[in-house]
């Protein structure tokens, strides 16, 4: 009787292993997971226990400052560098145990774009596709979708390095879309672009969402507002919060702020909008007549303000909300992370709950 | 066509592209020419002497006189150029920031290292042949051998190879491509002298052993017109031993 239970427990769990081999996106519902990795060089900690994940579709945002990490994570996403510690799964696949399998699925476009100047663009293209093992007629309309993606068809068959920074930006791109990769790990996409460009290769992205999944790294926070889902703040190789953009400046702001020029400011001016109910504070700007006051939060003063301008006839030029920047949020976050030992402020609660995991 | 193939069109379209092509094939086969017509002058030379002191048609052997004279010097000619065609293999890659894209594309490094090589050899494979020409004209108008001209170009296809690969190693240690030049270059120079060093301990078990490592005694044998296993052996085991290396250099450098 125990001989066929242990018979029956064997055969189960070799059952259950076996396709567990061979695929298992199944089992994971994130088509990115990456736990608990870090990459020294020598004494030096490039990223410290970093942990996030990607689900299908989505869009991801690494944000931080040059040296924070960003890069080294997606090296070793794309299987270029293994990790010293920890574990990153992509469609399933290990990234150091099956990194052929993980670089199959993944489309990938470095720092600097990996383009080779004596080709040109169709011929790089051909080349790379030809790498991923793409052929035959599947080659040439692969070839002539991500061309359109990209709208490179007027430098098609000009050589690489004759074309500008931007041009050399979206074959890069073009690169990492020619095969149709479940994920795009794309390192700084839109460097060296014009602004025409980058709001193409922004549109570009938000249309890939939903069916691919998508990590880009970036330092300009409006970028990541305006076509990821979820940000990921990087600073010292470690993770110092998570949340979606609107979320994350609306936890980091302690208060309004609004922004007002006037045309005439008598002496009494800054006294008078300091009397407004709501208000916390008024800062006198650079130039004169400029203000910043800041407010409560929740409250929006804008109309009083610009009621009391008007009845004091200043003259009001300009009146505007300020929105929270990226150096505000690094600057509260790094601020944060100096001071660990006082309390943890509500804001980062995310970044907390990371240090104490880990 | 295999990713392997891919690679190997991409470098040769790189190779001819850049000047480097032309211009090492061109001194190379310019100091060819001229190499042969010196040995065939200086043959001529002791041809009218042998007859000026012997009288009637003197007989020299070519195969003496001018290819094996002619395929050892190329030795030397070997060694300065054979660098300059691989400097850019791994160092290019590595200074314009595609080798992290050829790294994290879905193949095998292997396929990187062979497709590399094979480009190479197939240019060098290239400029051997067009020097084919001399013997072919030679043939036209005196009467030699053949048989060690074929041996003589076995052995520079061999040591070609050979020097190549070192050539393949050096480039894939820096990505600076004057540095892998030199690397390289000092490298074949250096096994070249351990020759020298064999010499000096004479017929014993060492002096054999530090000789057998270098290339000197085995391409002399092909060129004397004798096929010997060992020193296929020799040729084929550096050339393996040299791209194996080749393959632990790139792989090492995403540890770094």
């Amino acid at each position: 009787m125990g001989k066929i239970r242990n018979q029956t427990i064997w055969c189960s769990f070799e059952s259950g292993t076996a396709p567990y081999l061979r695929d298992c996106s199944h089992r994971y519902p994130f088509v990115i997971d990456v736990q608990n990795i870090t990459k020294r060089y020598g004494h030096h900690t490039a990223i410290d226990r970093v942990t996030f994940s990607v689900a299908k579709g989505e869009v991801l945002a690494f944000l931080g400052p040059n040296g924070a990490g960003k890069t080294t994570t997606m090296r070793i996403l794309t299987c270029f560098m293994p990790a010293t510690e920890g574990t990153a799964r992509v469609a399933g696949f290990d990234c150091t145990e099956q990194p052929l399998e993980v670089k199959r699925q993944i489309g990938y476009l470095p720092e600097t774009p990996p383009v080779y100047q004596e080709l040109t663009v169709a011929e790089y293209l051909t080349f790379v596709g030809r790498l991923r093992g793409i052929t035959g007629p599947k080659l040439s309309s692969a070839l002539d979708q991500s061309i359109g993606r990209l709208e490179l068809g007027s430098v098609r068959h000009r050589l690489i390095g004759n074309l500008s920074r931007g041009y050399r930006q979206r074959v890069g791109l073009a690169q990492a879309l020619l095969h149709d990769p479940q994920v795009l790990i794309l390192d700084e996409p839109t460097v060296g672009l014009d602004p025409k460009q980058i709001i193409e290769i922004r549109e570009l992205i938000k249309s890939l969402a939903g069916s691919h999944s998508v990590i880009l790294s970036t330092h300009i926070l409006p970028e990541a507002t305006a076509v990821c889902q979820r940000v990921v703040i990087i600073n010292k190789g470690r993770i110092v919060a998570e949340d979606t953009p609107e979320q994350l400046s609306a936890r980091l702001r302690h208060s309004e702020k609004i922004s007002i020029t006037l045309k005439t400011c008598p002496a009494d001016c800054e006294m008078k909008l300091r009397a407004i109910p709501g208000v916390l504070n008024v800062l006198s700007g650079q130039t004169g007549g400029s203000f910043l006051i800041e407010c409560e939060l929740g409250r929006d003063l804008r109309d009083e303000i610009a009621r009391v301008a008007v009845l004091n006839q200043w003259g009001l030029l300009e009146l505007r909300t300020v929105s929270m920047t990226l150096e505000d949020v690094f600057l509260q976050l790094t601020r944060h992370e100096d001071h660990l030992s006082e309390p943890a402020e509500t804001m980062v609660s995310m970044a907390s709950t990371q240090r104490t995991d880990t | 066509m295999t990713p392997v193939q891919a690679i190997i069109a991409k470098e040769l379209r790189g190779y001819f592209v850049s000047p480097i092509v032309y211009v090492v094939g061109a001194v190379f086969l310019l100091i060819f020419g001229l190499l042969s017509y010196l040995y065939v002058g200086f043959a001529g030379a002791q041809a009218i002497q042998l007859m000026q002191m012997q009288g009637g048609m003197a007989q020299i052997n070519l195969n003496d006189l001018v290819f094996r004279n002619l395929f050892a010097s190329m030795r030397i000619v070997l060694v300065i150029i054979l660098p300059i065609l691989t400097m850019r293999l791994f160092a290019e890659e590595r200074k314009l920031r595609t080798f992290e894209f050829l790294m994290t594309s879905p193949i095998r490094i292997n396929d990187i290292i062979v497709g590399k090589f094979i480009s190479v050899f197939l240019i060098y494979l290239g400029l051997i042949g067009l020097t084919m020409l001399v013997p072919t004209v030679l043939m036209l108008f005196s009467d030699f051998d053949w048989n060690p001209v074929w041996t003589g170009y076995m052995g520079m296809v061999l040591l070609g190879a050979l020097f190549l690969s070192v050539g393949l190693f050096a480039s894939a240690l820096t990505e600076n491509q004057i540095v892998a030049a030199f690397v390289s270059f000092g490298m074949l120079l250096t096994i070249w002298l351990i020759a020298g060093l064999g010499n000096l301990f004479g017929d014993t078990t060492a002096g054999r052993v530090i000789s057998y490592v270098s290339y000197m005694d085995h391409y002399d044998r092909l060129l004397r017109g004798l096929i010997d296993t060992s020193d296929l052996v020799y040729f084929g085991s550096g050339l393996a031993l040299m791209l194996f290396l080749t393959h632990r250099v790139v792989e090492s450098t995403r540890w770094k």
